[in-house]
């Protein structure tokens, strides 16, 4: 429903508005240092939330990213999920926030992911910071990449860098089910569907000639 | 959905139902089209699903991209309400801290009550189904055969509307010709586990579901329901007219806005509104059925939610349609002198022998699947295929290690992607990139699920009773649930990971982490199937049973139970069917009563 999918998209008032709170944000948790990866003091939407209405991340609950987690996020999560033929970058799909409105839920998974998120976040600046004396937002692709290699290595021995390694595997968890649940995700990955139509035809003929197979009911 | 509040309610009612489901749903349409008077009662506030349902809302409009939290169980955009598996207020209790031993008790707090969000499957108890301990001696019989309901479950088909095809099996009753809507087309998913189950000896066919493939035919099915009621037969044409076919897009556990599936609430409850016999009284917490000294039932005592004040409404003859543990509660909590250890429980069997189904998954990863052209695989919301149970033959040889059978649920993958990966962790783990997105896509829709779902026998380790402490926030007493799989369950279990795991392979598939072949590591916990029956059996001896054929109770004879809590045996067919078959049935023989002066 194209009507649908375009409410998805935040008008850029919105967008300036969220940026100015995760400014504000920013500033209130570097005076809390280590304990802003402390659960915040929300509740979920409940067991009957208004389904008749779609959702920004931010409307349930405050988001938590700095300014600086933020630009990290963007960063990281362009580099899983790059513009490319498949599709355009994770930040133009909202991921980041997506992961900001994940890690600031309070459910249980969530706020484990956050205990993951937020200092991964903050070891993946100083990460860079120590190579190459710049945050990884601002590095350049390549250095950005040298550092995914690194925490993609199956074997990590460095107790440090299994954390790190798992984080870099709970982050992109999160971006990947945020990616493909929008439009241009379906696209990327090849769902085709959510379209009302007067008959269901069942696979195409072509679809079963590749795989074999024959339709067993018949009309 | 039209309701009214207690101080609207009338002096006494012919009938009061506790319950808006598939049991009070049936039986509020069948009793008010003929003409009788009735209240209902629903814990839950009122639902309007045309105005509720979230049809076609994507998973990136939904927080956390719609997946799954403790406040919504099955995902942001299931049909489900102020439900799940734990309902804020209301706790329940385990009498064991084993796991193995507790059981989860799903719970609906919304106008249709469980209808809203369920599979829609829709199976016909078969001729041994109602007499399983006459065949291999366990369990009970039922004291109905199958001739007993057969033309009830044909009237429910026709009202509700189900898809499916006649395959002439065993165990697997045919519907008459015409009755079934026409079965939606094989999915890949569904037609590649087809084939794979020809060659290791599973049949697989198509399934029978509560959705429209066509428009219901409002012109003749009102007069074969309603033969004689030209006021009934109007009212469930008008009802049939404003049901739409499946339009073959979002999943029918949302609801559907358009009527295409059964809900009580777009399907029984619009027409019994329609006669203007029906009142339904929403928040509306049943605590216990009320007794004149007459030895009858007078009515039902409520917590009113929105005030937290007791209500009462009056009626000649009380329905407890409320789920097997909610009316297992009431008849507990309903103490009187002539009934000390509750109502209707002078054989002491309120609350034995609920059952579960056997619930046991295997998922594996299809090469053939991967990279297959995008198409579009939404098809009817729910399942198109399955297996029915297949080895009655092997079973009464006795080849087999346990008694009853299990069908199997296919689940592809090809689904709307969104808040949990579309593909497993490990095989996009250490991947980021251009060939993380190609790695996600080739895999993606590569997987199939297949599901146990059996038979469990009823036995004396798994019932529930009133926790001696434990109180609701109005002080009511809570269910305290016992639970014990025997090994005829634990051997399914087992046998179904076996035969899960030949037909991946005959799929060329690989068993997603490793098949587990020790039942009671692979069994779902029980209730986690949501197909909790029993607890106020039927039967034919009054020391035996808690009620008698017709859903009546034996010591209180205007005291009737239309959910699956008379149920004997738990069949591998999903129990909603047959609770809509045998409430039309009670129902029937209600009027039947009403029209002597009995009522």
């Amino acid at each position: 429903m194209d009507s649908e999918t375009n409410n998805s998209r935040l008008p850029r008032r919105t967008v300036l508005q969220w940026f100015a709170a995760a400014a504000a944000a920013g500033e209130a948790s570097a005076l809390q240092g280590f304990a802003q990866s402390a659960a915040p003091a929300t509740t979920g939407y409940g067991t009957d939330p208004n389904m008749a209405k779609i959702y920004n991340p931010g409307d349930v609950w405050p988001l938590t990213f700095s300014k600086a987690e933020k630009n990290a996020a963007v960063a990281l999560a362009d580099v899983i999920l790059p513009a490319d033929d498949l599709g355009p970058a994770a930040s133009t799909v909202r991921v980041p926030d997506y992961l900001d409105e994940w890690i600031s839920a309070p459910y249980p998974k969530q706020q484990k992911d956050r205990e993951a998120v937020l200092p991964g976040l903050k070891w993946i600046d100083e990460e860079s910071n120590s190579r190459f004396q710049k945050s990884f937002a601002d590095l350049s692709l390549t250095e950005q990449q040298t550092i995914c290699d690194d925490l993609c290595r199956e074997k990590q021995p460095d107790p440090e860098w299994r954390k790190a390694a798992a984080f870099f595997h709970s982050f992109s968890t999160i971006c990947i089910g945020a990616y493909f649940g929008t439009p241009e995700g379906w696209k990327a990955i090849g769902y085709v569907g959510n379209t009302p139509s007067g008959i269901f035809t069942g696979p195409p003929q072509e679809v079963l000639d590749e795989l074999g197979l024959e339709q067993t009911v018949k009309d | 959905m039209p309701t009214i509040s207690i101080s609207e309610a009338r002096e006494e009612y012919d009938v009061a139902i506790v319950g808006s489901g598939a049991g009070g749903g049936q039986m509020a349409y069948t009793l008010t089209l003929a003409g009788i008077k009735c209240v209902m009662l629903e814990a839950g506030r009122s639902y309007d699903p045309v105005k509720e349902t979230p049809m076609f809302q994507t998973k990136n409009q939904a927080p956390l991209g719609g997946s799954s939290t403790p406040d919504k169980d099955f995902g942001f955009w299931d049909a489900t309400i102020d439900g799940g598996w734990d309902v804020p207020n209301e706790p329940y209790t385990q009498a064991s801290d084993k796991k193995e031993e507790q059981f989860k008790w799903w719970r609906a707090r919304m106008m249709g009550g469980r209808t809203n969000h369920w599979g829609r499957i829709s199976l016909r108890n078969g001729p041994y189904d109602f007499k399983p301990k006459s065949r291999d001696g366990l369990g009970f019989d039922w004291p109905i055969s199958y001739r007993d309901v057969e033309d009830y479950y044909t009237k429910v088909e026709q009202l509700i509307g189900v898809y499916g095809s006649n395959e002439g099996m065993e165990n697997t009753p045919d519907s008459p010709a015409g009755v079934l809507q026409p079965p939606p087309k094989g999915r890949v998913g569904d037609l590649m586990t087809q084939k794979a189950g020809s060659k290791v000896g599973v049949p697989v066919v198509p399934i029978h579901r509560a959705v429209l493939t066509r428009p219901l035919d409002a012109d003749t099915i009102p007069a074969k329901l309603h033969p004689k009621n030209k006021k009934a037969q109007k009212i469930v044409a008008d009802s049939m007219r404003k049901r739409a076919a499946c339009f073959w897009a979002t999943d029918c556990g949302r609801g559907c806005s358009i009527g295409a599936n059964y809900q009580s609430t777009t399907v029984h409850l619009p027409p019994a509104l329609a006669t203007g016999n029906l009142d339904i009284i929403p928040n509306a917490h049943a605590r216990e059925v009320t007794m004149g000294e007459n030895g009858k039932a007078k009515g039902v005592l409520f917590i009113d939610k929105t005030t937290g004040k007791e209500e009462r409404v009056n009626a000649k003859a009380v329905v407890l349609a409320a789920s097997s543990g909610e009316t297992v509660r009431i008849l507990l909590n309903s103490k009187s002198k002539q009934f000390a250890d509750g109502l209707a429980n002078r054989s002491g069997l309120v609350g034995k022998y609920i059952m579960d189904t056997v619930g046991s998954n295997l998922r594996g990863q299809i090469p053939a699947l991967e990279n297959v052209s995008p198409h579009n695989d939404d098809g009817a919301g729910g399942s198109h295929f399955y297996s029915p149970w297949w080895l009655y033959g092997e079973q009464k040889a006795g080849k087999m290690d346990f008694a009853r059978g299990y069908h199997i649920e296919i689940g592809g993958t090809r689904k709307m992607p969104g808040g949990n990966s579309p593909v497993p962790g490990n095989y996009l783990k250490g991947l980021y990139g251009t060939k993380l997105k190609e790695e996600a896509r080739r895999y993606y829709g590569s997987f199939i699920g297949l599901a146990c779902r059996g038979e469990m026998i009823p036995n004396e380790n798994s019932y529930a009773d009133l926790d001696p402490e434990v109180k609701d926030k109005w002080g009511i007493p809570v269910m305290r649930w016992h639970w014990k799989w025997s090994d005829h369950e634990l051997n399914m279990a087992t046998h179904a990971q076996k035969t899960f795991t030949e037909m991946i392979e005959a799929m060329g598939g690989t068993v997603q982490g490793k098949p587990n072949m020790r039942g009671k590591d692979t069994i779902l916990q029980g209730g986690e199937i949501i197909h909790e029956v029993g607890g106020a059996l039927m039967g034919d001896d009054r020391e035996k049973s808690v009620c008698n054929e017709w859903n009546q109770t034996w010591d209180v004879d205007n005291l009737f139970l239309c959910d699956a809590s008379p149920f004997a045996s738990n069949a591998d067919k999903n129990p909603t069917l047959t609770i809509m078959a045998l409430a039309w049935r009670c129902a029937d023989h209600i009027i039947e009563e009403a029209g002597k002066g009995n009522l």
